[in-house]
């Protein structure tokens, strides 16, 4: 018999940077991660990521405490995707997205059909 | 149906009934996504992102309040000071005047380590007050009547250490007229400072934005029923000025028209006249070069930081 984890408990490591929450162990179609100094930047941008993944049945993050520097980050999937790989594959999207906003942005930027006041410096890097 | 646009978005996969696509594709929010720059100015920049969620928009204002990182003096080491401010709040007052130098250039100093010249620029500050000889028998102002009675941001002077004379050309205060504290004639300031490399989450000092960045949702006033006449200069009013612009139509009545709702401050005034057949809602989102880009790569990098550590 598997001895009873304390609520919350810590039970695998992925670095100093993330960790996973105890959970049922006879689903793993659900899981709970802790992720360390972050907060809601990353947090929400995430959540929406996950939840535009449709075999994400549910994500949600929370902050335990305003004063400590970490989010639990909770992942429901319909049984055929792992959490994890949902949450791989949700940095992915969030990582491609980010990186469409810049190249957009930069081209735009460089287009310059915009109000450009005589001390402005477009060209600055 | 493709659901409305919402502050916080519904537009999740499963979330209704006709089994519309809604789940993430890269290719579709390539095309539907959009960047309009408005206005570029020396300190502001002003644009509207089209086609993305409140969450993401948010994440990198936060990200560019809170993480964008620059440099800013962090200790002062007083050697004399009889000025009338004590000690602890000149030093306060100097870690919040902005550096002009490029913060990529420096590293993070880690606590408990020696400063180096990779991660440290050295300032000085040297005043001294002393009575005018030349000044005019009835002057009045502190100004005239003493040398050096206020000191300004462009007092501080750089002290290059190691290399740093060959990397940078001059590295001073952003702007050059802060008064720092003022002095009477035999007061003297003397101190050292040290300025390092940090984040606005740690204070605000490092922040690289001085007004709050912010966005907003673009207001969006449909008009459902042409307004005329009358009807079109009270609808007109309720509105602030350049939003709305009557114009003559073909029958040659008076008819309003939306030109600017950029301008609109989402008053919801014209709620009160039930006459009027309008929908004002929002759409599409609105924030203020370098910050933003170096917002979005930084985002990108937190999210390759946790990628990492799932491997």
């Amino acid at each position: 018999m598997s001895a009873m984890l304390e609520p919350g408990q810590i039970i695998t490591t992925f670095g100093p940077k993330v960790q996973l929450l105890e959970q049922n162990e006879n689903d793993d179609s659900c899981a709970t991660f802790q992720i360390k100094d972050e907060d809601h930047t990353l947090g929400n941008s995430l959540r929406y990521m996950l939840m535009k993944n449709p075999n994400v049945t549910l994500a949600g993050y929370s902050l335990p405490h305003p004063s400590e520097a970490r989010f639990n980050l909770r992942i429901q999937t319909d049984g055929t995707i792992k959490p994890l790989d949902a949450l791989n594959k949700g940095l992915d999207d969030l990582i491609d997205m980010f990186q469409e906003i810049y190249d957009k942005f930069d081209y735009k930027l460089k287009l310059k059909d915009y109000i450009l006041e005589e001390d402005a410096e477009p060209d600055a890097e | 149906m493709i659901p409305p646009m919402k502050v916080s978005s519904i537009d999740f996969p499963n979330n209704f009934s006709n089994n519309l696509d809604l789940s993430w594709d890269l290719e579709a929010f390539k095309k539907n996504f959009n960047v309009v720059i408005t206005k570029l100015t020396k300190l502001n920049i002003e644009f509207d992102f089209i086609g993305l969620d409140a969450s993401i928009a948010n994440s990198l204002r936060r990200y560019m309040l809170a993480e964008v990182p620059t440099m800013a003096i962090e200790t002062v080491y007083v050697k004399y000071n009889d000025g009338i401010m004590a000690d602890e709040v000149l030093a306060h007052r100097l870690g919040l005047v902005p550096l002009k130098v490029d913060p990529r250039q420096f590293e993070f100093s880690t606590p408990g380590e020696n400063p180096t010249d990779l991660n440290t620029l050295v300032f000085k500050l040297d005043a001294f007050c002393r009575k005018n000889t030349k000044a005019l028998k009835d002057a009045v102002h502190p100004s005239e009547k003493y040398l050096n009675s206020s000191v300004y941001s462009s007092n501080l002077e750089w002290v290059p250490q190691g290399e740093q004379a060959e990397k940078f050309e001059d590295v001073k205060a952003v702007d050059e007229d802060i008064i720092l504290t003022k002095m009477r004639p035999g007061q003297q300031i003397n101190l050292e400072m040290f300025a390092v490399k940090g984040v606005g989450q740690d204070h605000v000092k490092f922040s690289p934005i001085t007004k709050p960045g912010c966005y907003r949702l673009l207001p969006e006033i449909k008009i459902l029923k042409p307004i005329l006449n009358e009807e079109a200069k009270l609808f007109q009013s309720c509105f602030s000025k350049g939003v709305i612009d009557l114009v003559e139509n073909n029958d040659g009545d008076l008819e309003a028209k939306v030109v600017n709702p950029r301008l609109d401050t989402v008053s919801r005034n014209v709620f009160m006249h039930p006459e009027f057949e309008v929908d004002v809602e929002s759409s599409g989102i609105y924030p203020p070069h370098v910050i933003v880009k170096e917002g979005l790569l930084g985002l990108i990098e937190k999210c390759k930081k946790i990628k990492e550590a799932l491997e």
